[in-house]
């Protein structure tokens, strides 16, 4: 694992809880890649996932249209979530942060393995939050103790009773 | 944003992977025995086979309750996540299912516990997976013994039975410039005494069986991964990085990432090897890992003062134990296992095997019995028993002689185990 960047717990909640429509870049169509098992785990925890694509632009991925830019989206989302590589992740930061408040844009979100710390300096100076090397999908699972069924590591300890109701 | 900060070695004995059951509130982790679990609907089972959520299927892959000690084992060990499976022998199969094809070999220890030396150098060869066993204590007799097909470099930190400590440093240093992994047998030392991560292991086995459980109850084996060993450097694991036809051309590193061992452990090898953990072991090893610094803290000052009560003693030959500063081991055991060597050491009786064989025999409080790591002290002549398969070459290099005992000790009253010993060791 990457030493640089850790998150704390707490932050990178409160993010997965602030956020309910998804723009991933680079989503695929192929049922067995990563993006798409990341985007259909996402739709069954209650996100809006909004694929982005040039290659497959005006296809369907998981019942979504799918667009050749974030600035082609109709509405509003709150985190794009690249699952491009780190040189990619530069110009994608940049589209973001030009459409950001018009699209509502407040969380710049860099998969596993993608680190671009200028793209980063750039997103958080525009008043982004970013995170890197991470994934949401991992991370939500982790933070929710999905993730320990597997038998991971999920470095959360915790005497409380997780609640069940509705929030 | 700033990083959570890691809990103590101790809070996480007892907290790590043991969250209260979220359903009844349940405070002890539960034992979950059954089988199978309810999917929500057909696109929701499709997800969990594809391996694109998580969740149970059947406890033969997963199980809460072994999951509780998969986590807590991950965390005592620093690393990304552990398999659970039904004895540490089984651990061994699954890091080498994962790593091996026929044809391919590995390096071992020629000192290892002498029921490794026998699973790697007579029952893996009927799946064609060749080991070379050699003195680690050199790491360039190491690198002399690596091949192209070399897969992996197997020691014991604390080996069985000898007192003998290997150089975890000087070993990852030899197993990363040739692009293998560092497999670590961390039973004999368990996490409270020796962390291997730190010193660049990429994976580590256990027998669950010993200091773990402690109470000689429950069979159990684990690997724990680092999650740092890049699979896909190179093209020598397949099973890891290659599409995997059972998985419909899946890469499990591409795909899981640091994860991509333990997914593949899981999802392919206790899958297909069948050697699963039963819950209701997992829950008492769970219980065991509560307590495991205050008991490896007494099994290593009784040992300790057993061991040099032996060394004293006119019917004693010699003691091998890294704990002796007589030993050659001791310096390397400051430096890897600070908090103490150990509770399992060798020592030679003065007039060969019947000599052994007659201390073993006359002892009252000590177990005769083939096991370590027990609160009850044990005691073993190897020759005649755990190291018997061998070959007299094999023996002496295992440190398992005919002049050999080995102890286990306990958590007994330290008095009382000299006094036995004693005995054992006058009596006509």
């Amino acid at each position: 694992m990457s030493a640089l960047p850790s998150y704390s717990n707490k932050d990178l909640l409160a993010i997965l809880q602030g956020t309910r429509t998804i723009a991933m870049v680079g989503a695929s169509p192929k049922w067995n890649r990563p993006s798409f098992f990341a985007m259909k785990y996402l739709q069954e925890k209650g996100y809006r996932v909004i694929p982005v694509n040039p290659g497959a632009a005006g296809t369907e991925i998981l019942g979504e249209t799918v667009y050749a830019s974030l600035a082609e989206i109709p509405g509003r989302f709150e985190m794009v979530d690249i699952f491009r590589n780190s040189a990619a992740a530069g110009p994608i930061t940049e589209e973001a942060i030009a459409v950001a408040g018009e699209k509502g844009i407040k969380v710049i979100w860099m998969q596993l393995g993608v680190i671009n710390v200028e793209a980063a300096a750039k997103a958080e100076a525009a008043g982004l939050t970013v995170v890197m090397d991470r994934c949401p999908k991992i991370e939500f699972g982790r933070l929710h103790s999905e993730l320990s069924w597997g038998g991971f590591n999920s470095g959360i300890i915790s005497a409380k009773r997780r609640r069940v109701r509705l929030s | 944003m700033k990083s959570s900060k890691t809990p103590g070695f101790e809070t996480r004995m007892i907290h790590a992977g043991a969250q209260p059951e979220p359903v009844t509130g349940a405070r002890q982790t539960p034992i979950f025995q059954n089988t199978s679990y309810v999917f929500h609907d057909a696109d929701h089972a499709a997800s969990l086979f594809n391996l694109q959520t998580f969740g149970f299927i059947y406890s033969r892959l997963t199980n809460p309750t072994v999951a509780a000690l998969e986590e807590r084992l991950a965390s005592l060990e620093g690393g990304r996540g552990s398999t659970c499976c039904a004895s540490g022998h089984a651990a061994q199969m699954l890091v080498f299912f994962a790593l091996m094809g026929p044809g391919d070999r590995f390096i071992a220890s020629n000192r290892l516990y002498g029921g490794s030396i026998t699973q790697f150098g007579k029952t893996f060869q009927k799946f064609d997976w060749q080991v070379d066993f050699v003195d680690v204590d050199d790491p360039e007799t190491v690198r002399q013994a690596l091949t192209p097909k070399t897969k992996a470099i197997f020691v014991e930190s604390l080996a069985n039975p000898g007192g003998v400590v290997s150089d975890l440093e000087a070993l990852a240093e030899v197993a990363g410039e040739a692009g293998v992994p560092l497999v670590v047998d961390n039973t004999m030392a368990t996490p409270y005494l020796c962390q291997p991560f730190d010193w660049g292991a990429d994976l580590v086995v256990h027998s669950t069986t010993k200091f773990l459980s402690g109470n000689g109850t429950s069979m159990g084996g684990a690997v724990v991964d680092s999650g740092r060993f890049d699979w896909s450097a190179s093209d020598r694991f397949p099973g890891l990085a290659a599409p995997e036809p059972a998985y419909h051309g899946l890469s499990f590193y591409e795909t899981f990432g640091d994860m991509a061992f333990t997914m593949q452990a899981h999802a392919v090898g206790l899958r297909d090897l069948g050697a699963t953990m039963a819950p209701m072991n997992a829950f008492q090893t769970l219980l065991g890992c509560e307590t495991l610094s205050l008991r490896m803290e007494r099994h290593c000052t009784n040992a300790k003062a057993v061991a040099e009560f032996l060394e004293g003693h006119p019917a004693v030959d010699w003691v091998s134990s890294a704990a002796l500063p007589s030993s050659p081991y001791h310096g390397p055991a400051q430096k890897y296992l600070p908090r103490g060597a150990g509770s399992v050491f060798t020592f030679g009786v003065k007039g060969g095997y019947e000599a052994g064989v007659k201390v073993v025999e006359a002892c009252e409080l000590f177990s005769h019995l083939a096991n370590i790591g027990d609160t009850r002290s044990l005691i073993l002549h190897p020759a005649s028993t755990t190291h018997r398969q061998l070959t007299e070459e094999q023996r002496q290099a295992a440190g398992a002689g005919p002049e050999v005992v080995r102890l286990s000790i306990g958590l007994e009253t330290v008095e009382d185990l000299l006094a036995d010993l004693d005995q054992a060791l006058t009596t006509d």
